[in-house]
């Protein structure tokens, strides 16, 4: 967190999405997924003369659906443009995007418990080939020669662009992981940061309470949630130093360095692009029909602020857990398939399973989405009421999930088979064992005695120890307590 | 036999093809044989060695047809009669170049043209210039110069051009043939090297009117790779009529033939043309055009201003000529190619557009334009309301001299006064031979061409209505000088 000093951070997002549509914006080429490179070009991509653009209509009902997903206005007739400027990763001399009639615009999308972000446009344009400098830098500058691999040339980018709602780092995180997660529910983008699906720039001022806005950096490169918030911290906190030692601020752009820290200036102002923008004469506007409007809006599935109310009034899930659920959407949806199999489970216990004990199997895995393990909902389901049902420990359940994840499989063949199923303590085989422990632990059982029930604990694990695990921990303690007559 | 296959129209060698009176193989090589034998016109960049297969039941079976160079077919040298892309090969066919193929024409070469469709002389090629076959001093005029020359010459029976403010018309009119710039959007332009998206149309060079609506019925059509191609509803029709009873014309006095700046000799013919127009029974009347005047100014912001966008893909980076600079850097190799790559008028023509779209001058140049030429296709659609077609002399003098305008950059752009705002309306025109007039200050006559346009989409009729005036005027028996294209 930044030393405000009586500052405030004034804080814009430029997001770009790469829509998972089967081909490029403008040609039929397939859309590239580390494919060999310049593989999946055409003469319309790599910008041969006289080629001509279509525009991708699954692309456009895509960013109808972002535009809906975020409350925006849906253009009734928008135009593309032309963003005139050389570079290598820029086959035709000149982006096809879209400037003053955007296909999506004036919406708002309000974090639950967080800031409320209103968004000033969406609209569609292509993405850029990918240059590769070969050299210490790793950039052009300095680089002893470029490459350019034209596979992601012409992929389908929405770009949205936030109002200044933001006025925090977290708070610009927090509303770029909603984001994420929103488009991501909608299924029309991998939103992967690591992989650039989703990129994020931030537009940066610091201002007094009160003021009219000061003067902007642009910071990019911030390729992970983490260097989000770290960018953005390192240039609100450089900014305020400038201000407080007398210095302005000068509009420019940045480029944050994740190893150190550091922002280093890519271009001053005064260096700023004429872009020359004019309307794309290769190109029909884009007019979605109301009709067609509204049938993209029926499609639109339940939102994650929804999903989040929901999973509160309807399964008494909230806090952390309900959060994670939202958030990770594979997650989410398993959570529901497996509640939507039993109605007998407990879905705090249930959810308290995946976002705990699944999520670290998960991570262990490295796979996002559960239904690509072993593990089943219906399993999960079984394995979930047999602890709701004291048949298994949480401790010894642990260990069939973690069989259920890498082996798949019947919970109670598992059980069965490795010997797991929970002591039946009616036929006194616990409490014997109980006993056993606090005879083999006479100092503990002074201590606890003595009013330091802590050391109730060597007792506990001593019991676990002798039944591997099977024990149920509660009923444990209830037996010793009963016993020491506490 | 082939004799004398070059004195008829293309229309009859198909019908010869069809009998098996001469093979398609015979009739192109005679054509090249004719295409060696004077290649000082120019006319040619590229001949064919051979002539490709062709069923002889096809439509066309066979007849042979010069393609203007801006054409791209595949692995066929395509310049545009630029060194920047001397040696390139494009990887795909036009779709009218395949059009024509698949309905049996053969490609017997490429045709000469001012670099990327720039002038109305055929001078800037880079090079070699083009000559009138009427008179070898003098220019065939452009862009579309070569195809004009190969068919006023009789290298090829027909010949296909493009038209952004003229290029097809002109050169036609200079030449003494028929040339038709059609409807905007009534042929694909996928494949056409792109001088001004919004004004470039594809269009046929011929012998005579009916020659012109049977290579036109072949070009027409829209196009999955040209979203603004949207081909005509009906299907063409081969024009019959004779008589122009009951077909009204109106003639805007801005280019009538006593208008300023329109040579006396083209002015008496064209008046000559309204007179046998009226014989045939058609009504005249004067009108006006309010904007036409400033169609010019505004064409020369347009047009140049695309071209800016459209040119910047001739980067040295994929394709076509590459030019390292001293330096080695990035902005040193865009530098020296085009520096190197493109020609003055060429690069005049980026510099107008590049400023005319630069921010703080876009409104006052590009958007000022662009309302003029809203104006202009409002002048014409008033008009349509009151006219059948209105008519003007295509071209406000005759074949001028070699390197007469090269040096006057504005008297060049004159060459397109009466051309340039049907290009801007977007509606169809053509140009026939209506008579021959000296030059001012004497010489050998030369032909000049009557335009005729007519509204958006109103090809078959315009045809029909052209073939009329031609049948009467009947250019070769009382026109064309005895022994001229011996």
């Amino acid at each position: 967190m930044n030393d405000l000093r009586g500052y405030e951070p004034v804080i814009g997002l430029e997001i770009h999405v790469q829509l998972s549509t089967r081909t490029k914006m403008f040609c039929a080429c397939e859309l590239s997924f580390g494919e060999e490179p310049n593989t999946r070009t055409c003469p319309v991509c790599l910008g041969h003369p006289g080629t001509l653009p279509t525009a991708n209509q699954q692309a456009i009902r895509y960013g109808i659906m972002i535009g809906i997903a975020l409350g925006c206005e849906i253009a009734p007739r928008s135009i593309f443009h032309r963003k005139n400027y050389f570079y290598p990763d820029l086959p035709k001399g000149y982006q096809i995007s879209q400037y003053d009639t955007p296909l999506c615009s004036g919406g708002e999308l309000v974090v639950p418990g967080g800031p409320t972000v209103r968004i000033h446009r969406a609209h569609l344009e292509e993405d850029a080939a990918k240059l590769i400098h070969h050299g210490e830098s790793g950039r052009i500058h300095g680089a002893g020669e470029s490459i350019v691999d034209f596979n992601r040339g012409g992929t389908p980018l929405v770009e949205i662009v936030t109002e200044p709602d933001l006025r925090s780092a977290s708070d610009a995180r927090e509303f770029l992981q909603l984001l994420r997660t929103t488009i991501k529910q909608i299924g029309v983008s991998d939103v992967n940061m690591e992989e650039g699906s989703l990129r994020c720039d931030a537009n940066v001022s610091v201002r007094r309470k009160g003021e009219g806005l000061r003067a902007k950096t642009e910071l990019k490169n911030m390729n992970s949630f983490r260097f989000i918030e770290r960018g953005i911290e390192a240039e609100i906190e450089r900014q305020i130093e400038m201000w407080e030692s007398g210095s302005e601020v000068s509009g420019q752009t940045l480029h944050f360095d994740p190893g150190t820290g550091t922002l280093t200036s890519l271009r001053s102002k005064e260096e700023v692009h004429d872009y020359r923008y004019f309307p794309e004469p290769d190109l029909v506007p884009v007019a979605p029909g109301k009709s067609m409007v509204e049938e993209i809006r029926e499609q639109i599935p339940e939102l994650p602020v929804a999903r989040l109310q929901r999973y509160e009034s309807e399964y008494g899930v909230t806090d952390d857990a309900a959060q994670t659920l939202v958030n990770w959407v594979e997650l989410g949806m398993f959570f529901e398939q497996t509640m939507a199999l039993d109605g007998s489970v407990d879905a705090r216990l249930m959810a308290q399973w995946i976002t705990g004990e699944l999520v670290a199997r998960l991570r262990e895995a490295g796979v996002d989405d559960p239904s690509s393990t072993e593990l089943t909902s219906a399993a999960l389901a079984e394995l979930v009421v047999m602890v709701q049902d004291k048949a298994v420990s949480q401790f010894a359940a642990k260990e069939v999930l973690a069989a259920l994840v890498n082996e798949g499989g019947e919970p109670r063949a598992i059980v069965a088979a490795r010997d797991l199923g929970a002591i039946d303590d009616s036929s006194g085989e616990l409490a014997s064992i109980v006993e056993q422990a606090l005879a083999d632990n006479a100092d503990a059982v002074e201590t606890i005695k003595a009013g330091k029930q802590q050391a109730m604990g060597a007792i506990v694990g001593a019991v676990m120890r002798e039944t591997k695990g099977r024990a149920d921990g509660a009923e444990v303690n209830r037996l010793i307590r009963e016993r020491l007559g506490i | 036999m082939t004799t004398g296959a070059h004195d008829v129209p293309a229309a009859q060698l198909v019908d010869g093809l069809h009998n098996g009176d001469f093979s398609s193989t015979e009739l192109f090589a005679h054509f090249r044989r004719r295409i060696d034998e004077q290649s000082d016109l120019g006319a040619f960049l590229w001949t064919a060695e051979e002539a490709s297969e062709v069923p002889t039941d096809s439509a066309l079976a066979g007849v042979p047809i010069a393609i203007k160079d801006i054409f791209c077919a595949e692995d066929v040298p395509t310049t545009a009669a630029s060194k920047i892309l001397e040696g390139y090969r494009p990887p795909y066919t036009a779709t009218a170049v395949r059009k024509l193929e698949q309905a049996g024409a053969v490609s017997i070469g490429k045709t000469n043209m001012d670099e990327f469709a720039m002038g109305s002389s055929s001078e800037n090629s880079a090079f070699h210039p083009v000559r009138n076959p009427w008179d070898r001093e003098r220019v065939p005029g452009g862009s579309s110069g070569g195809s004009a020359a190969a068919v006023a010459g009789k290298l090829a029976p027909w010949a296909i051009g493009t038209d952004t403010g003229g290029s097809i018309r002109q050169p036609a009119a200079l030449c003494g043939i028929v040339g038709l710039k059609p409807t905007y959007g009534s042929i694909s332009r996928y494949g056409m090297i792109a001088f001004a998206s919004s004004l470039d149309q594809c269009g046929p060079l011929t012998r005579n009117v009916s020659d012109a609506a049977l290579l036109f019925k072949h070009l027409v059509g829209s196009d999955p790779c040209d979203p603004t191609s949207i081909g005509h509803a009906n299907e063409v029709e081969m024009p019959s009529r004779t008589s122009l009873e009951g077909v009204r014309f109106g003639i805007p006095k801005e280019m009538a033939g006593d208008a300023e700046g329109i040579e006396p000799g083209v002015g008496d013919v064209f008046d000559a043309a309204v007179g046998q127009i009226e014989q045939l029974g058609g009504t005249i009347e004067l009108t006006e055009l309010p904007h036409a005047q400033y169609g010019i100014s505004a064409y020369y912001v347009i047009a140049p201003a695309e071209a800016s966008s459209n040119l910047a893909r001739y980067d040295g980076v994929r394709f076509g000529m590459r030019v390292e600079g001293a330096q080695g850097s990035l902005l040193d190799l865009y530098k020296s190619t085009r520096a190197n790559g493109f020609g003055e008028e060429v690069k005049r023509r980026i510099m107008l557009g590049t400023f005319a779209l630069s921010s703080g001058y876009y409104d006052a140049y590009y958007g000022r334009a662009q309302r003029v030429r809203t104006k202009i296709a409002e002048d014409f659609r008033n008009a349509f309301e009151r006219f059948d077609f209105l008519l003007t002399p295509t071209s406000p003098s005759v074949a001028f001299r070699l390197g007469e305008r090269t040096a006057d950059p504005l008297a060049m752009y004159m060459s397109d006064y009466c051309t340039v705002p049907m290009s801007l309306a977007g509606i169809p025109a053509i140009s026939i031979p209506a008579g021959v007039a000296s030059p001012p200050g004497g010489g050998t006559a030369l032909p000049v061409g009557l335009q005729i346009c007519g509204p958006a989409f109103s090809e078959s009729k315009l045809l029909d209505a052209a073939h009329a005036i031609e049948q009467s005027i009947d250019f070769d028996a009382n026109h064309r000088p005895k022994g001229f294209d011996e």
